[in-house]
């Protein structure tokens, strides 16, 4: 069943043995609850609670805008991690070591910073009433938020790759009479695309399911900027936990769907 | 390292100097990145922690309820960072010097608590030890209580933690290769030795990085740690829900000192990874 | 690798550093505004039980939204005492938990509410857009604060006032409907609690006018210094009951009946309802009403079960997935 790289190096029993224990136990079983949960309902209560027009409206506005902070972070993310690794400048290392910060900073922490930020009455959101335009209580200000706490992702999984390609590969090509273009996208590009695809499905994955940072800068209008999270927490707080649990079985199964075909994806193309 | 990568490199220089505006363009975009996104919020924080100076911010640290949550996310993190890093190490190990059928599926499962929403992260633990759930009844009558206690508490924060260490470790671990683990098991290491010798100073780097993420994710998270607490004061309370709380009635200023408080740790943490860095990168320099 | 020694030195203190116990300790869990109330309460309490001649006992507090407390509640955290923001979310723990027995709302006076509440408004100083009553809220360009009826009690008592001042003046339910429909078009946030709201309103300066708890708007203003907001009482609101209740099944286990009662017990007296007043609730004992009657304005106000049948029609009706506040939100 098992096909070893190399034969001589030992542990496999033991370490596949543990980490499928581990989840098991930790994150499969306690899934299972959920899904379990869920099967309260007939096939046609879960498509009610599903389709219903709220539902929709959330799950639009959940993958939209974390799939907008996704791209968003797909391209500041290349653009940070390509600064970080490849130039010395005033200021990297500190840049270097913050880059971290969305991770560290609670979520709600992160949500009440960001709120007072972009509120009408705050620094950045004075400038953008100004402008004309509104960000917080809006989908913009949802994205901002999933943007800023998922920005570590594209770096962090960019960062090794990029720092492991030798430059002078970059080199040899340019003085070959390869255009920086030609350099990107035949030597780069087949490089970093596992590792940028990796970070992208991340941050799109935690960016679906956030809920501290977001609540207090979505506004939770229904059918305008209630996310799916909020959703689930409404449907809770009605004691309707089949109708929570389903929604939150359709987020998982998209999200694992999703995680899957980036890994296979990935694994096709880094295995040419 | 040779002289034949060197000449390579001089010659190159003359095509990086030719780029010089390209990349001062592309260090001021970082910077601008780096100051919206990141020092900004960062700042609002802090300023608003000292609005009142540090005698207010300090006594916001010391109050009993402040240290309380501290403690218990001390506990949470001293549990489910060691825990989550021998996991890490394992699965990486496994994940990438074997070939096997279902590789995929199970790289996809290390990463679902990722993209798990942090609600049904404390929900399904609801579910499986509250008193509707799974276990309820029986936990009931042997008087354990696991949700809206510490034992709930350390689970969410276990769960939303799961990945970090071995999202770090596999790239790294797949990129070394197998080839120096190979040398050393010819040369007659057995797998321990092979592994703290060989493996362990190679994959160093990662692992510290994998685990000051984890460590910093575990002091900061709210959503799932929220759902199973109770909100007791004093006794489930972590930190960053201390920080809801004291925003809530009204304490805006001990909130923030709080939060920049758990800032602070995780500045610290991260600057004890910089170290360790270049530790590493200086051993290996040599 | 010092990272190995931080991590175990973490470990340790944690677990050296383990909460000391008290002799007695009881559980309160309650909603979001009551936070100040119970800080009170909960001292005199322990002096008045340990000048009975008991152990001193330590009161410990937990706050949230009234719904999720409820649920936590059903889902085994261990409260001794229940103080929600409605009677619905505590039928709850018989219904869905059978924690307490069908009739708990019998077993103590006032329908097991100690102190009442109602709905007014918030508005910045000087009262700029001129807000005096309900009609004023469903004018074009006023905004309107005030959280999710979904997820939020007060929500729920704030959705219901305007309901019965509109039906009142228009006549008819359709009539009731459009109106509140209108207001909620001017609500620009709608926050999970009653807090967030009052957060959203009084430190982040949004809105016209915050639909609030007279208690929390009073908190507000004191909180705050008068210079920033005034309260302005429309001309009908709601009579919002909070009652309390002991959690049986948790007390029989944990042996704290006794302790629980007088607990609840002691928010009747003079003494309980003296700090109510003091923390901006309407005290229901007639004297310490009549002390305080300068605090609270008079308001004419109609009562859960006198204009909606109670909770367990309300509920349903306005509130359940598919009720009025959902067809509200998806005409729009």
């Amino acid at each position: 069943m098992s096909r070893r790289i190399s034969p001589v190096i030992p542990g496999f029993g033991l370490t596949l043995g543990y980490t499928l224990v581990y989840l098991s136990l930790l994150v499969l079983i306690p899934l299972g609850a959920l899904f379990l949960k869920t099967t309260q309902l007939s096939w046609e209560q879960f498509i009610a609670v599903i389709g219903a027009p709220r539902v929709l409206a959330a799950l639009r506005l959940s993958f939209g805008t974390a799939l907008l902070a996704a791209v968003l972070n797909g391209v500041i993310g290349t653009l940070l991690a390509w600064v970080l690794v490849r130039y010395r400048f005033p200021g990297r290392k500190l840049i270097e070591a913050m880059i971290d910060l969305p991770f560290a900073l609670p979520t709600a922490v992160a949500g009440i910073a960001l709120a007072a930020l972009y509120a009408p009455a705050g620094p950045v959101g004075r400038i953008a009433t100004e402008l004309g335009f509104k960000i917080a209580y809006t989908p913009l200000g949802i994205t901002l938020a999933l943007t800023f706490v998922t920005l570590p992702f594209v770096v962090r999984t960019l960062q090794p790759v990029l720092a492991d390609i030798p430059r002078e590969v970059e080199e040899a090509a340019s003085c070959l009479g390869a255009k920086p273009w030609q350099v990107f996208r035949h030597v780069l590009l087949p490089a970093l695309l596992p590792a940028w695809l990796t970070g992208f499905a991340l941050a799109f994955a935690r960016g679906v399911g956030e809920y501290g940072s977001v609540i207090f800068i979505a506004g939770n209008m229904p059918m305008k900027t209630e996310i799916l999270p909020l959703l689930i927490m409404v449907k809770l707080d009605q004691y309707d936990y089949a109708g929570a649990t389903a929604i939150g079985v359709l987020m998982l199964v998209v999200s694992f769907l999703l995680l899957l075909l980036i890994n296979l994806l990935q694994r096709r193309i880094s295995t040419p | 390292m040779s002289s034949l990568t060197l000449t390579a490199a001089s010659s190159a220089q003359a095509i990086r100097r030719s780029r010089t505006w390209g990349r001062r363009l592309l260090i001021a975009g970082a910077w601008l990145v780096f100051a919206l996104f990141l020092l900004l919020p960062l700042l609002v924080v802090l300023a608003e922690a000292l609005k009142q100076g540090f005698g207010t911010f300090f006594s916001a640290l010391l109050e009993p309820d402040a240290l309380a949550a501290l403690k218990l996310t001390l506990i949470a993190v001293g549990i489910s960072v060691p825990l989550n890093m021998l996991f890490g190490v394992a699965a990486a190990w496994c994940v990438s010097k074997y070939e096997f059928r279902g590789k995929s599926l199970l790289v996809t499962l290390i990463d679902l608590p990722f993209s798990v929403s942090p609600v049904i992260a404390g929900l399904i633990y609801v579910l499986m030890f509250g008193a509707q759930g799974w276990f309820g009844p029986w936990l009931r009558e042997h008087d354990i209580q696991i949700v809206f206690a510490v034992p709930g508490i350390v689970l969410a924060t276990l769960f939303v933690t799961v990945p970090f260490v071995a999202r770090e470790l596999i790239p790294l671990m797949q990129e070394q290769g197998t080839q120096e683990e190979e040398a050393a098991r010819l040369l007659g290491a057995n797998g321990w030795q092979m592994f703290w010798h060989v493996t362990l100073p190679n994959i160093r780097w990662g692992l510290i990085y994998g685990v000051v993420l984890c460590t910093a994710r575990a002091m900061g998270e709210f959503g799932a740690v929220s759902v199973v607490s109770g909100h007791i004061r004093g006794v489930t309370n972590t930190l960053p829900l201390h920080v809801e709380i004291l925003y809530n009635e009204y304490n805006h200023v001990a909130a923030f000192s709080v939060a920049s408080l758990l800032l602070l740790l995780a500045l610290f943490i991260l600057l004890l990874k910089q170290w360790s860095e270049r530790h590493v990168n200086a051993n290996r320099g040599e | 690798m010092s990272i190995r020694r931080f991590a175990l030195a973490t470990l340790a203190s944690a677990f050296i550093a383990a909460p000391a116990l008290a002799a007695t300790e009881i559980l309160n869990v309650s909603y979001d505004p009551t936070r100040e109330l119970y800080q009170a309460f909960n001292a005199a309490f322990n002096k008045h039980w340990q000048a009975e001649g008991h152990e001193p006992v330590t009161v410990q507090q937990s706050h949230g939204g009234s719904g999720k407390q409820a649920r936590a509640v059903i889902d085994g955290l261990r409260a001794d005492v229940v103080t929600l923001a409605l009677a619905g979310d505590i039928d709850e723990l018989h219904k869905l938990g059978n924690l307490i027995p069908e009739d708990w709302q019998s077993r103590l006076p006032d329908a097991s509410t100690p102190y009442t509440s109602t709905i007014v408004f918030l508005v910045r100083k000087g009262n700029p857009k001129g807000i005096e009553d309900w009609d004023d809220l469903v004018k074009p360009g006023v905004e309107v604060i005030t959280p999710n009826p979904k997820t939020s009690g007060g929500a729920r008592w704030n959705f219901l006032a305007a309901w019965a001042f509109a039906q009142q003046k228009y006549g008819s339910e359709e009539q009731a409907k459009a109106f509140v429909e209108k207001l909620y078009k001017n609500v620009p946030v709608l926050d999970t609690g009653a807090r967030g709201s009052t957060i959203t309103f009084v430190n982040n300066q949004i809105g016209d006018v915050l639909l609030a708890w007279e208690n929390e708007a009073f908190l507000a203003l004191k909180e705050q210094g008068g210079e920033h907001f005034e309260i302005v009482a429309p001309s009908l609101s709601i009579l919002a009951e909070p009652p309390v209740a002991v959690v049986d099944k948790n007390v029989e286990k944990k042996g704290t009946r006794a302790v629980a009662e007088a607990y609840l017990n002691y928010l009747y007296s003079e003494e309980g309802q003296r700090i109510a007043a003091q923390n901006f609730y309407r005290p229901r004992n007639e004297k310490v009403a009549a002390e305080f009657a300068s605090q609270f304005p008079p308001l004419k106000l109609v009562t859960i079960d006198g204009a909606f049948g109670g909770w367990k029609q309300a509920q349903p009706k306005f509130f359940n997935d598919g009720g009025v506040f959902d067809q509200i939100y998806q005409a729009q």
